[in-house]
């Protein structure tokens, strides 16, 4: 049993028209790029402030904190997908529910799809974030207070700038994961790359030609991302330290 | 669309998609998670073997497995699996095979990918004088591995290998790609067919996070226990 490749088959014209199946799945992955750029702005924003929020001694905040990140954490992703697309739009007003509904084509899968992936992701940043913090010597804390600072101003000056530049692995390793995580988008309709890669195998036939192309994509794209988040870890990592703490995940 | 709600749909479809669906999600699950513990074992003992070629093929593998998303992955094996059966019984037509199968085999293979990353760790928080007292008792390299440190490494990282079980159980929804009817897909047939898909989806929700929460708790229990022990 053997299977003849037939690579020129990425320089055909795809059936739409808009130029080789190459160029459909480069588009593709520019979908994936800003999906997954505009969910981690969301992940990043929320998660640091559900994170830090986890940290304080405000009891009812703490528990409010960790029945978002438990709620988020609990339930599959393409479920949250659905939930997004589909339940979240009937909940609203009608009037705003319709609107989003109305979207033309790929904004109608792409709002729900950041919003999913951001929230989704914000929950593991917050984990991230929480570690960070807790990573710190207490002494940081009081010797903020013994400055005279307030609780705000010693997180805003003593603690946050310090817990973000310890956890910037991790969190290079979940930015790679909402890359990752962006192709779940494909089953609320957004043709992102992996989404592309299945379309261009149904058009064209050609199974393992699409799949070995959207995965050398994937690869080419993680390995610019390890470079740039090294370069940036380089940058700011704390003179001293052995090696950046972080909460140790399962995940994916 | 009625602008009502009617939750008397989740009743009616009770049986099937326990019956159905949540029985093709657990069994999907455990076998995934049994065949990957035991590959991302041998893998890990791969990728921390002295001979250099062994090592790099582990290593390339667990890095391709980790760098590419899942769905991708779950559509390569769909398409690939039937290949390499014809290929094994030496038939020159891809075989069938059915979802289910092609599932268990993915999830396997992928999901050997990140245990093997755990039991990496699990195997390298042991003392290097473990391994030598083994080898100083006569044992040999299998031996050492299946008397002394595996089942050490296994302890400390149950916790952990747990937890990536919670998420192999929650991933395993991403089935619904290649159609197969798990919970998630038997509740989404049901769901376009009386076209009730906010009160589904919604169950479906409610449905797997308390599953995935109990289980946490668990973990959580299981995590205090071993740390007081040792």
């Amino acid at each position: 049993m053997h299977y003849s490749w037939h690579w020129k088959v990425l320089l055909e014209t795809e059936p739409g028209g808009t130029g080789s199946y190459l160029h459909y799945l480069i588009v593709g992955l520019g979908w994936t790029l800003v999906t997954a750029l505009a969910a981690w702005v969301i992940a990043l924003v929320v998660g640091a402030f559900v994170g830090t929020v986890r940290t304080t001694n405000l009891k009812w905040a703490v528990r409010a904190g960790n029945l978002y990140v438990e709620i988020f954490r609990n339930i599959p992703l393409i479920v949250q997908m659905f939930l997004w697309f589909f339940v979240v739009p009937e909940l609203l007003p009608k009037a705003l529910g319709d609107w989003i509904k109305q979207m033309p084509p790929p904004w109608s899968s792409y709002l729900p799809a950041v919003m999913c992936l951001g929230i989704f992701t914000s929950v593991r940043v917050a984990e991230q974030v929480r570690a960070g913090i807790n990573s710190l010597p207490r002494g940081q804390r009081f010797a903020g207070t013994a400055m005279g600072l307030n609780e705000f101003q010693t997180y805003r000056f003593v603690i946050l700038p310090q817990a973000f530049r310890i956890i910037m692995p991790p969190l290079t390793s979940e930015f790679m994961n909402i890359i990752k995580n962006s192709s779940v988008a494909l089953t609320i309709g957004l043709l992102e790359l992996t989404g592309r890669a299945r379309a261009m195998q149904e058009f064209s036939f050609r199974v393992f030609e699409a799949f070995t192309a959207a995965t050398v994509i994937y690869l080419l794209t993680n390995l610019l991302v390890v470079l740039l988040m090294r370069a940036i870890e380089k940058k700011v990592r704390v003179p001293g330290l052995i090696a950046a703490g972080g909460a140790p995940m399962a995940g994916h | 669309m009625d602008s009502g709600f009617d939750f008397d749909v989740i009743e009616r479809s009770l049986g099937y998609l326990f019956r159905e669906g949540m029985t093709f999600t657990i069994t999907l699950t455990l076998i995934a998670m049994t065949g990957g513990i035991i590959f991302g074992t041998l893998l890990a003992m791969m990728r921390l073997s002295s001979v250099k070629p062994v090592a790099w093929l582990a290593g390339a593998y667990v890095n391709l497995m980790r760098s590419i998303p899942l769905v991708l992955v779950i559509f390569w094996f769909f398409f690939l699996v039937p290949y390499i059966g014809a290929w094994v019984i030496g038939s020159n037509q891809p075989i069938k095979v059915g979802a289910f199968y092609s599932a268990a085999i993915t999830f396997t293979m992928f999901e050997a990918a990140y245990y093997c990353e755990i039991m990496r760790a699990g195997i390298q928080s042991i003392a290097r004088g473990q391994v030598w007292s083994g080898y100083a008792l006569g044992l040999n390299y299998w031996q050492t591995m299946g008397y002394i440190v595996l089942p050490q490494a296994f302890r400390n990282m149950v916790p952990v290998l747990l937890t990536q079980t919670i998420i192999l159980f929650q991933d395993t929804s991403l089935v619904y790609v290649i159609s197969a009817t798990d919970f998630l897909g038997a509740a989404s047939k049901v769901a376009n067919r009386d076209y009730r898909l906010v009160e589904m989806y919604s169950f479906v929700a409610v449905v797997y996070f308390i599953v995935s929460y109990t289980l946490s708790l668990v973990v959580k229990r299981l995590q205090t226990r071993i740390a007081v022990i040792r």
